[in-house]
């Protein structure tokens, strides 16, 4: 089938599989910075903001999607004009293999949203679902800490 | 005299990092793929069986697709490996479930799902061996003669008149389970047909090498007509050191007889079905000791589930045989391992390789004494650390060892003594708190790194940087940014002037496989021996040049000057070489052996590693009293590893690798039935999430080693060693139960607190 996905501010018309998953559309167009880990909606790799709610891509039918806004990591900043979330990142130590970088940062941006000052249990829980399996969460948990404090104080 | 350091041992941005944060970073699942056919495999579902024939139904249109089976195979049915034991494809006989028995290629997934499903093996079961013991007992010979695939022995000092003189003898047996890599990105291999007849594979691994030759040795070719490059590798830990060598071979199969590239990347059950894990261990100790706690006598039985198939395990077990004393004086010793086959998956290289299972059975047996003498656990410990000057049972004298200064350290930091033995009866939370004190030996055991040779250059490319060019890979682990440093530090660079492209065997030399936390301490030892290599000869050339001599020039930011006249920055002086010379600016560096250390193989003795890094950890568990659920709030961790290059990548992987031992030891279980893993998923086979993630303390003791770069020592694995056996003693602390056993899941803890009442 045939349909219009806004991804990172822009309008695509795709086709797919009427049973195809928005994890495998976003990565046959363009977008493998959606990571597929596990297609079962448990390690989190593979999450998107859909209508800037997290969710695992690979649970969420294509079909479903079409028309709604949809953010990857590809659509919060660059190499050259990075997020203070992704620059959080960098500059805490929280990135490995960096597998899971796009989705934890994701999930950091869902939550600051929500919340701009959260308290650690609370980066705790809305890390949950996000796999890491090289970091020990710890340096991921600073960069949560570093972003919130940047990006309250230029609020 | 201490030298300035400008690079080294200071936290620079991680090269990969940007590209990582913004989604650019492109793993092998990822590579744009025009025209590219997938492969999948018919993996079998019996542990044992022989193959009478594979039928092919002739519903199926076989000419939409690629098979192979291993009768198709162009060279030896073998992935090359330590022992050439493991085959490609199934042949006459299957060996475990998961083994692969034939291969498809296709334009899509859906076409391969119809091939696999119209192909069935006609299969005669036979009996399996599905524990040690089993094949310990010959229930089958279904490996060599005996169903032993590696076999260690150590004698050191009189063990039976050490027995005669002990006040106490203590026997316990350990055991402990598989654990799974569960690296996020899992296997992938694509390839690509060269034009004259070679092959291109691109991938996800951790030895470039390791897996050209296999490729060559499996396709029957030279070489030079193969080349492997790495892609962004999403973790590794080891899970990727065997596992490529037989994905690549079987995707370069399909590429080679398709003549389309093809990419086959696991699924995540196939993944935990078919790849490599942890060895399952159980280890028997018998100590002798005196009452006051002194080790007189030790004797320990090693034996490693190997699996059906040798893969690594005969070092795995080396190494597993070389740290088991821990970090402790044993005076005198009998230490025995052995490999087993068992129809199961072949078990292979994970973080710590071996040492995890012997720390743990080591570090439990120290707790075990002391309860047994009514003393306390550090007391023990501290009778019997290692110390300079002692003698290994290997019979290597340690020339340094720090087992006092983590321990003493890590206790002031933690609070241990304050904290230890407080549980109160009445409490709904159960708190205890643990210790272990380890080691682990840096770069190949024995005489490895002498045999392999590592080799490495530097040469500056046309847009002024040096590349580093190694074959040791990027996994997660920081190697792209800490090769620079070093390679930085020696030419007067900024870090970001130095960088270290995925390696491609066409262009780098071998430094030999990213494994055995060999690659800050080793192959950074060779990489700053190149660079000195390009820093004499651009310094000869820019003294000829300019008339003076070279002993005048000095290097500093970047450029070079000579009494006070400056001759121009490191880029303009190495392009002008490129240009005079018609070549880049190079510089090459080998691995140059010590000539203090020996290893003598045939009778396994010497100096099984040259240098240790040693570490505590001290772990604190909260159990809640009615669902005995576990908590670990907080970690403290104290490594001494000669120099950090950079402490916070450093940092990372202590807290990255005593996570994955907690797991191990806490939750993470594989269950087996049958031969089969029952819980193949994420969903069923369990790690820790933000959620179980505990604070850490971590420091870092430097006392440098004459092996390393500027003293720094292996780091990766030393940080799975001791997480496991320091939970098992909280545990112990928090509810009086002795665990021998992993992991301590509450259903464990629920069995050994009505074992006591008992």
């Amino acid at each position: 089938m045939k349909g219009s996905f806004l991804v990172n501010g822009r309008t695509n018309e795709w086709t797919f599989e009427p049973d195809a998953t928005l994890l495998d559309v976003l990565r046959a167009n363009g977008h493998p910075e959606v990571h597929r880990g596990c297609d079962e909606g448990v390690c989190g790799s593979c999450s998107v903001l859909l209508e800037g709610k997290l969710v695992n891509s690979c649970q969420v039918f294509a079909a479903s999607a079409m028309e709604k806004d949809i953010l990857t990591v590809a659509g919060i900043g660059t190499i050259h004009e990075p997020h203070p979330i992704q620059t959080a990142f960098v500059e805490s130590g929280a990135v490995q293999c960096g597998f899971c970088t796009p989705a934890a940062i994701l999930a950091t941006l869902a939550l600051l949203r929500k919340n701009p000052n959260p308290t650690d249990e609370e980066i705790h829980s809305a890390l949950d679902g996000n796999y890491c399996r090289c970091t020990g969460y710890v340096k991921i948990i600073e960069a949560v800490r570093l972003a919130s404090r940047r990006m309250s104080s230029h609020d | 005299m201490t030298e300035r350091l400008n690079v080294v041992g200071a936290n620079v941005p991680r090269h990969d990092a940007l590209a990582k944060v913004t989604g650019r970073a492109r793993y092998v699942a990822d590579l744009p793929c025009d025209g590219a056919w997938v492969g999948g495999a018919l993996w079998s579902r019996t542990p044992r069986a022989r193959v009478r024939n594979i039928v092919f139904s002739p519903d199926f249109d076989w000419s939409r697709v690629t098979v192979i089976t291993a009768r198709d195979l162009p060279g030896p049915n073998e992935v090359h490996m330590i022992k050439d034991d493991y085959p490609i494809l199934a042949g006459d006989e299957i060996s475990y479930i998961g083994q692969a028995i034939a291969l498809v290629a296709a334009p899509d997934k859906q076409t391969i799902e119809e091939a696999l499903g119209a192909m069935r093996p006609d299969l005669e079961e036979l009996p399996p061996v599905l524990s040690v013991e089993a094949s310990l007992a010959k229930e089958a010979v279904i490996w060599g003669e005996d169903n032993v695939q590696a076999h260690y022995r150590i004698e050191h000092g009189d063990l039976e008149e050490a027995f005669s003189r002990s006040d106490v003898i203590i026997e316990e047996t350990y055991r402990t389970h598989h654990q799974e890599h569960l690296y996020l990105e899992t296997n992938g291999m694509f390839a690509h047909p060269r034009p004259d007849g070679g092959v291109i594979v691109e991938g996800s691994l951790q030895c470039p090498y390791y897996v050209a030759r296999a490729l060559a040795h499996a396709l029957g070719l030279p070489l030079e007509k193969v080349t492997m490059r790495q892609t962004e590798t999403g973790g590794a830990f080891g899970g990727k050191e065997d596992y490529p060598s037989v994905l690549a071979i079987q995707t370069a199969l399909l590429s080679m007889k398709s003549g389309k590239p093809v990419r086959m990347v696991l699924e995540r059950r196939e993944d935990i079905d078919v790849t490599t894990k942890r060895h399952p261990s159980v280890i028997r100790h018998r100590t002798g000791v005196t009452r006051d706690g002194v080790i007189l006598a030790a004797e320990i039985d090693i034996i490693f589930d190997g699996g059906a198939f040798s893969t690594m395990s005969p070092v795995v077990l080396s190494r597993g045989v070389l740290h088991a004393w821990s970090a402790y004086r044993l005076p005198n010793a009998r230490i025995v391992g052995r490999a087993l086959a068992t129809n199961t998956a072949p078990n292979g290289a994970f973080r710590g390789f071996g040492a995890p299972q012997t720390v743990f059975a080591m570090e439990r047996q120290m707790d075990r004494i002391a309860r047994e003498l009514g003393l306390s656990p550090l007391e023990v410990r501290r009778k019997n650390l290692l110390k300079t000057g002692d003698t290994l049972p290997c019979g290597q004298v340690l020339r340094s060892a720090y087992a006092g200064l983590v321990l003493e350290r890590a206790l002031d930091i933690s609070g241990y003594e304050e904290k230890h033995g407080k549980q109160q009866e009445d409490d709904r939370i159960l708190r205890g708190v643990g210790v272990s004190v380890f080691l682990h030996g840096g770069g190949f055991t024995g005489a490895g790194e002498e045999k392999i040779s590592g080799r490495a250059a530097v040469e500056v490319a046309d847009d002024g940087i040096v590349e580093v060019l190694v074959s040791s890979t990027e996994m997660g682990q920081g190697a792209a940014t800490v090769l620079p440093q070093i390679a930085a530090e020696v030419l007067s660079l900024p870090a970001w002037k130095v960088r270290h492209p995925n390696p491609d065997t066409s262009r780098v030399p071998d430094s030999g496989p990213t494994v055995a936390s060999r690659t800050t301490m080793m192959v950074g030892k060779i990489l700053q021996d190149a660079a000195k290599d390009m820093r004499a000869t651009l310094t000869g050339e820019a003294a000829k040049n300019a008339g003076v001599l070279p002993e005048s020039i000095l290097w500093e930011n970047g450029r070079l000057a000579s009494g006070g006249r400056d001759l121009g920055s490191f880029e303009e002086l190495a392009l002008q070489y490129k240009e005079e010379h018609g070549k880049p600016l190079r510089g090459e560096g080998v691995y140059n052996p010590p000539s203090d250390c020996q290893w003598n193989e045939a009778e396994y003795r010497g100096d099984a590693y040259k240098d240790y890094a040693w570490a505590c950890d001290v772990v604190e568990v909260e159990i809640d009293a009615d669902t005995l659920e576990l908590r670990v709030p907080h970690v403290t961790s104290v490594v001494e590893i000669g120099k950090a290059v950079h402490p916070m990548l450093a940092e990372g992987q202590v807290i990255g690798g005593t996570l994955q031992a907690l797991g191990w030891g806490a939750m993470e279980e594989v269950r087996m039935e049958k031969g089969r893993y029952r819980n193949n998923s994420v969903s069923t086979y369990i790690i820790p999430t933000a959620v179980d993630a505990p604070e850490f303390t971590v420091e870092i003791a430097e006392t440098p080693s004459p092996f390393g770069p500027w003293g720094a020592k292996g780091l990766g694995e030393l940080p799975m060693d001791g997480g496991a056996p320091a939970l098992a003693a909280a545990v112990e602390d928090a509810l009086g139960v002795f665990a021998t056993e992993l992991p301590l899941t509450s259903d464990r803890l629920h069995a050994l607190l009505r074992q006591r009442r008992k």
